[in-house]
């Protein structure tokens, strides 16, 4: 089956869980720039947790499905759309994204997954290079995306009557407090945690750029560049600084005031240009020990989730 | 919290990686101890190691904390145990270098000198003192070391640039710098495997492919490759193409 686009939206790409082990060759890790939302949404209709989805960025696409299938979206939530929940699209019918009314990035999880050809291990979409995902470019009025079959099943199989539970969530806010770990240059930089920032309308997939009391470097020399990861924050000399997010660059030369721990990059993935942020201080040994909690608490809705969808481990 | 060792430090990058330190500046030395644990560690099959990246004098690691095992309470003591044995055992820190794990390699990388290809070719002759011409044979003379790759995929940072060819970066980057385009930004030059914006002074280009995301590896070069320019003409140029 392939899903007609009968309008592209702002910015829709397919993205994955994201291209691991060619850092070395300088290629980021990109996927999902919530890719706990995108979890969620491919457990939801029974796929690998990191199959191939639809996001899709406030302004939503308008897809036509020629058979029926059963979708889930997760992250951003828009009008018309039910959010974090699976549902099965009639055959002949459309999917329209209306308003986007929390959030910034939703995920559309399909069962089967988007069957585009992987590039370099995933089939997420690099736009800087042009290539993976669809064509290497974000959707266009007129593409046809290939669906993948589930293994040991079919894609309309019908949804299980489930929520996922609130308590699993992020607590996406429009004004988060982000726990984040201290970086490698914080002692010769400014706190971060003294103000608010907000978001600059300049932020893409690679980062969010902050705009706030400048974040200044009392002391230090030149730095060489090293590996950067998804969470960094980086304060160039104008003192704005960066969260870098799934398309980050693999490399940087700034100091780094500070890392966002992972449980709370959902948070900081899915602010609008305007919203704010906080930072707040944790340690290295809580914010690992609420890494490990979370993917406890995906296991057990992968297995709740088991008993209806069946499937492998 | 850095776990110390003679010449080797561990920190964290956040919570799903960590940074091993060899030394403080990229010398020779010090970057056959980094290749020489990069290639040990993408070997040692540690759970939950996920990615390893050399870069100047440091390899970080990217681990999953779920998926690391081992007696201590914090994924992070535990990966760093599990890369500090490892560091032991391709002996990084002893003081007779570690044997190269991999081919020494030399690549040479064909260039079409100014013109059109090297817009900034006659200013940095200026800042050097030089004629063009002399510009072209020292950069070409000389064999570089591929010290980190990175940027944007294939991007290589090439160390050994003569002093005398050294020039701060562009004050305002280019917002289009074409595929191919070899650069000096400080002490180092590189060339810009895809169209992006950049800052580098532009001296040239290469018919060369720096990058295929359909390859595997998919950067021509690797950190710790030698790489030599030569010069090139137009018509050259065009023929490679």
């Amino acid at each position: 089956m392939e899903i007609a686009v009968l309008r592209a939206g702002a910015f829709s790409t397919v993205q994955d869980g994201g291209r691991r082990g060619y850092r070395a060759s300088g290629v980021p890790l990109a996927g999902a720039a919530d890719p706990f939302a995108l979890r969620v949404a491919n457990l939801l209709v029974g796929n690998p947790e990191d199959a191939a989805g639809l996001e899709i960025v406030l302004d939503g696409p308008d897809l036509y499905f020629p058979e029926a299938c059963t979708v889930a979206v997760g992250g951003a939530e828009f009008a018309g759309v039910p959010a974090w929940r699976p549902w099965t699209v009639p055959a002949g019918t459309r999917v329209l994204f209306g308003q986007c009314l929390r959030g910034y990035y939703a995920y559309l999880a399909v069962r089967g997954g988007l069957a585009v050809e992987p590039v370099l291990g995933s089939r997420s979409t690099y736009v800087r290079g042009g290539w993976g995902g669809w064509d290497g470019r974000p959707l266009h009025e007129g593409d046809r995306l290939p669906v993948g079959l589930p293994e040991g099943g079919a894609r309309a199989d019908p949804a299980p009557a489930l929520f996922v539970a609130p308590s699993i969530l992020p607590p996406y806010s429009e004004s988060p407090v982000v726990r984040a770990i201290a970086g490698a240059q914080a002692a010769e930089l400014d706190p971060l945690t003294a103000t608010a920032f907000k978001i600059s309308p300049k932020s893409d997939r690679m980062g969010l750029r902050l705009l706030g009391s400048p974040i200044l470097r009392r002391q230090g020399g030149d730095l060489r560049s090293s590996a950067v990861s998804p969470g960094s924050v980086q304060v160039p000399p104008d003192g704005q600084p960066i969260v870098l997010l799934a398309e980050a660059q693999t490399l940087g030369g700034y100091p780094l005031a500070a890392h966002v721990i992972s449980v709370d990059l959902p948070l900081v993935a899915q602010l609008r240009p305007g919203q704010t942020l906080r930072f707040q201080d944790i340690e290295l040994a809580e914010a690992q020990r609420l890494l490990v909690r979370r993917e406890r608490d995906l296991a057990l809705l992968r297995s709740g989730l088991r008993s209806h969808w069946g499937g492998g481990p | 919290m850095p776990i110390k060792k003679p010449r080797l430090t561990v920190a964290p990058l956040g919570d799903q990686a960590l940074v091993v330190t060899l030394g403080s500046a990229p010398d020779p030395a010090t970057l056959q101890r980094v290749q020489a644990l990069a290639s040990a560690l993408q070997r040692a099959k540690i759970p939950g190691l996920l990615d390893v990246v050399p870069a100047y004098a440091t390899v970080t690691v990217f681990y999953d904390p779920a998926k690391t095992l081992g007696p201590e309470a914090v994924p992070y003591e535990r990966m760093s145990r599990a890369v500090l044995r490892c560091a032991a055992a391709a002996r990084v820190s002893a003081r007779r270098l570690p044997r190269p794990l991999l081919l020494d390699r030399l690549v040479e990388i064909p260039v079409c000198y100014g013109g059109e290809f090297g817009p900034d070719l006659e200013e940095v002759a200026r800042h050097a003192g030089l004629s063009a011409g002399e510009v072209i044979s020292r950069h070409s003379r000389i064999e570089y070391t591929v010290l980190a790759i990175g940027f944007v995929p294939g991007f290589p940072y090439l160390g050994g640039l003569p002093e005398r060819l050294r020039m701060p970066r562009r004050a305002t980057p280019r917002p289009f710098v074409p595929a191919g385009s070899v650069g000096i930004g400080g002490d180092q030059t590189g060339v810009y495997p895809l169209a992006i914006p950049g800052g580098w002074n532009l001296i040239g280009r290469t018919p060369s492919t720096l990058f295929r995301s359909g390859d595997s590896p998919p950067a021509l070069l690797r950190m710790g490759d030698r790489v030599k320019f030569r010069a090139i003409t137009g018509e050259e140029f065009a023929v490679w193409k």
